[in-house]
């Protein structure tokens, strides 16, 4: 078995081994990523990556918690990249750091370079002589360029990487060890709170400050423009400020939302900016169609949710910025910061800390901003702010609300002549760093406010944002493929787990399935008749029998079944899922069966939680969720408001892993979002008899699509 | 008005000053240092910050420290630690019933009432008991079969 090769962008941006390596004398290897742990378990995986390449045993390496002056860059941990990208820069840095370490073995023992081997990090001769990393460990030795010049391990000689190591984090989190951002406590911290603006659009009219600052236990109450805050001694008597204070401020507030109930319309006439990402008609031949078909799919906002409210710590010394963060792009938020508070980068340090599950781009470089505002005023001290559950599902940036229009010409058989798509959407990135980048909430709120940005949609060749798995993968002789961009931003919107692949995944499989239906042909059956690609169909084959596709559904009339594919960004994991649901007062999904394909697998048990736990987010969404609204401001701000799955609701999934060792391993976290949308979808059809285009799929939109 | 309160945390007595309807789970964390219970909502909606009160789970944001006064409070921490593990606390390792492992501590709390009062529950037992605790991950299904593989029968 070979070795694969790709490029490693992480490398070459941080060629220095040094930077990602360091050997101990105490027995440690220290890795440093720039990627961060988001309870994805990326971490453990990249231990075993590192282990495995330095042949040592992964309880050596301590995994560094990334922090902008000496971790190395590698810009957001986001888009299922990390595997790819830390993983691949760790192998080959660790290659090299293993062979220099030979080398110097080779000299110390005066025995050549291929009589040695590494067993734990003892290097051993032939002739019996050893010496080992820990007592040749110099950080010299790896102050040195990446030269790419060390062979990286065939995948059969991987020791650790295929196991399901138990995840690093989890021993600590099981006995409720201090562990999270929130959990941080410094000497002589205070704790801050923000009140936000109670509309998108509002203006302070007035807010009496003096009995706030009379309050036992505050700090200081910061008022700078529309942006209101509290310090105080102690975390209670901040959240009884900040309520004091809300209490105490007079607002004028105007409408600028649109209506929820003409939210599609709006999506669909709002100003935009439209590219046509993909067009393959032009190299068609063109055949006059005997029929067409018009299908249009929607769904709201959707909130990241993260159970736990945002959290930013922050500390001003002499001008100089510290703060810790949860944040996905620790070097991003750092430029922004710089930029937002007239700072140098180097003045700014920013270190991650472990938050709860983010799901893409949350509140949480806003709360970090907060922390460096509010700490201004107390300069020497750290101050926390924790966001309130209220403020978290009202202001963070919103997965954005979308529409997919899908046109498809067919001829007298049904066979596909053309296929066109086209996305309204928001743009699915808001994330901080850099000139022009989106302000972060806080800096919209001060005096001198900073202009909200439109959200943006990351490069096609990055998986697109509105766009992402837009193009479909079955081969069809002619494919459009559209986007259109909002150019106002009434919601802010950014990037949420699997961006725009979850609406138009549906979208396709849903036009796919009713295709399969017209044409009297299996669903499965069809889209393997569609694709050329051996991995694509593999994971449909697998899916078919562990769900056993074939046998006929338990009889009962409100009982349904349907299939849902997708290559996630069309160059990622491989996913097919069965859905199995009751569609009664509710729809209940009752089973959902998952085959994936993500090249080589570093940790099952890693990959398979993350599929899991996407598909059983992707039901949530696209069964429950919805973020609601009134012309002002948004309305659901609790749990009771904005419902995600709980445990009643929650399915047995059943996941089989592909074994592909001979192929790049790629990313799992986002890949399930689509397919197990699609599939419900398709389930529902099949149960109801009715195709429901609106997400998500309440009571509501299922008697709307009777 | 600060008040001077005695209460009973995993065994031990403690003395505090705080206001008296200042919220036990801020008095955990900041006053007592128990750091495993955390603030998921202040609404009593999610059951992050659950602690058991005499046995019973309760929402530790929204319960005032002035009713709890001579009552027995436990917390994720006062289960088991790293080295005398809850049998809940192994299950959930060997199960890796976690990804970020925010909402741990509530389910582990609200987990080990429910298996002191139903040794034998079964999986629908255990998914009605846990349906006020979210996971926002979806590891559902880990955290059912952890809790499962914790039943004493189970050994």
């Amino acid at each position: 078995m070979t070795a694969y090769r790709r490029p490693r962008p992480s490398l070459v941006r941080n060629p220095r081994l040094g930077a990602w390596l360091t050997i101990r004398p105490d027995g440690r290897v220290l890795v440093r990523s720039g990627k961060v742990e988001l309870g994805q378990g990326v971490l453990t995986a990249l231990a075993q990556i590192a282990a495995d390449e330095l042949d040592v045993d992964v309880t050596r390496v301590v995994m560094v918690p990334a922090r902008t002056d000496h971790s190395p860059n590698e810009g957001y941990t986001a888009g299922s990249m990390s595997i790819q990208h830390s993983g691949d820069a760790l192998r080959a840095v660790c290659a090299q750091a293993r062979e220099i370490y030979l080398r110097a073995a080779s000299l110390a023992l005066h025995e050549p370079v291929e009589t040695l081997s590494v067993v734990d990090g003892d290097i051993v001769a032939a002739s019996g002589r050893r010496t080992s990393y820990w007592l040749i460990a110099d950080e010299a030795l790896l102050d040195v360029e990446d030269a790419d010049t060390s062979p990286i391990k065939a995948t059969d000689e991987y020791r650790t990487v295929g196991r399901s190591l138990s995840r690093l984090d989890v021993p600590d989190k099981v006995v409720g060890h201090p562990r999270f951002i929130h959990d941080l406590r410094f000497d002589g911290q205070l704790y801050g709170r923000v009140v936000r603006p109670p509309a998108r659009v509002a203006t302070l009219i007035s807010a009496d400050l003096a009995p706030v600052r009379a309050m036992a236990g505050v700090v200081h109450v910061v008022r700078d423009g529309n942006f209101l805050g509290v310090i105080a001694e102690r975390e209670e008597v901040a959240v009884r400020a900040a309520e004091a204070l809300r209490s105490a401020s007079r607002w004028e507030c105007a409408d600028s939302l649109p209506s929820e109930s003409g939210l599609v319309e709006f999506l669909v006439t709002a100003p935009t900016e439209t590219t046509v990402i993909h067009d393959t008609f032009a190299a068609s031949t063109p055949v006059e169609p005997e029929r067409s078909l018009a299908r249009r799919f929607s769904r709201g906002y959707v909130a990241h949710a993260s159970l736990a409210p945002s959290c930013g710590i922050a500390r001003w010394d002499s001008g100089r910025l510290r703060v810790w963060t949860h944040s996905q792009g620790i070097y991003p938020l750092r430029a922004e910061l710089a930029r937002a508070f007239a700072l140098t980068e180097d003045d700014v340090v920013v270190e991650h800390v472990d938050g709860a599950g983010c799901y893409g781009h949350n509140a949480a470089d806003d709360a970090a901003y907060d922390a460096a505002l509010l700490g201004c005023a107390v300069p020497g001290r750290h101050v926390q702010v924790v966001w309130s559950r209220q403020d978290e599902m009202t202001w963070e940036p919103f997965g954005p609300a979308m529409v997919v229009d899908i046109g498809v010409d067919l001829d007298n058989d049904s066979q596909i002549l053309g296929w066109r798509h086209d996305v309204w959407s928001n743009g699915h990135t808001s994330r901080p760093g850099g000139p022009g980048s989106p302000p972060l909430l806080g800096s919209t709120h001060r005096a001198h406010a900073q202009e909200p940005v439109v959200a943006l949609d990351p490069p096609i060749t990055s998986g697109g944002g509105s766009a992402r798995n837009a193009v479909p993968l079955y081969d069809l002789p002619a494919v459009q493929v559209a986007v259109h961009r909002l150019q106002t931003m009434p919601l802010r919107t950014s990037a949420l787990r699997a961006l725009g692949a979850h609406l138009n995944v549906y979208a396709i499989e849903s036009v796919i399935d009713e295709l399969a239906e017209a044409a009297g042909v299996d669903p499965i059956k069809y889209r393997i008749s569609k694709l050329h690609d051996e991995r694509a169909c593999a994971v449909l084959d697998a899916v078919a029998e562990r769900s056993g596709w074939g046998r006929p559904i338990e009889p009962g009339g409100t009982r349904g079944r349907g299939v849902g594919f997708a290559r996630y960004k069309n160059a990622g994991a491989y996913c097919a899922v069965v859905a199995e649901v009751e569609a009664e007062a509710q729809i209940r999904v009752t089973r959902l069966t998952i085959a994936v394909d993500v090249g080589l697998v570093v940790n099952p048990d890693g990959v398979v939680n993350q599929i899991e736990g996407g598909a059983l987010q992707s039901l949530s969404w696209t069964t429950l969720e919805q973020v609601h609204f009134d012309r002002q401001q948004v309305t659901s701000q609790t749990w009771e408001e904005y419902p995600i799955l709980t445990f009643d609701q929650a399915p047995r999934v059943d996941v089989v892993l592909l074994d592909r060792p001979d192929l790049p391993p790629v990313g799992s976290g986002e890949a399930a979002a689509g397919p197990t949308a699609a599939a419900i979808g398709n389930a529902v059809a099949d149960a109801l008899g009715v195709r429901v285009r609106s997400l998500p799929l309440t009571p509501g939109n299922i008697i709307a699509a009777l | 008005m600060a008040e001077t309160f005695r209460v009973q945390v995993n065994g031990a007595t403690h003395t505090v000053e705080c206001e008296a309807d200042t919220p036990l789970l801020y008095l955990l964390r900041n006053d007592l240092g128990l750091l495993g219970t955390r603030f998921g909502c202040g609404l009593g909606l999610c059951g992050a910050c659950n602690v058991l009160v005499d046995g019973t789970p309760v929402h530790s944001c929204d319960t005032p420290v002035w009713s709890v006064v001579g009552k027995a409070v436990t917390t994720v921490e006062g289960l088991g630690s790293a080295n005398a593990p809850h049998r809940l606390q192994d299950s959930f390792v060997d199960e890796q019933a976690l990804q970020c492992g925010f909402c741990t501590s509530g389910m582990l709390v609200t987990a080990a009432a429910l298996l002191e009062r139903s040794p034998d529950v079964d999986e629908a037992g255990v998914r009605a008991a846990l349906r006020g605790n979210l996971c926002r991950c979806g590891t559902h299904n880990r955290i059912v079969a952890a809790v499962l593989a914790a039943r004493p029968e189970s050994a």
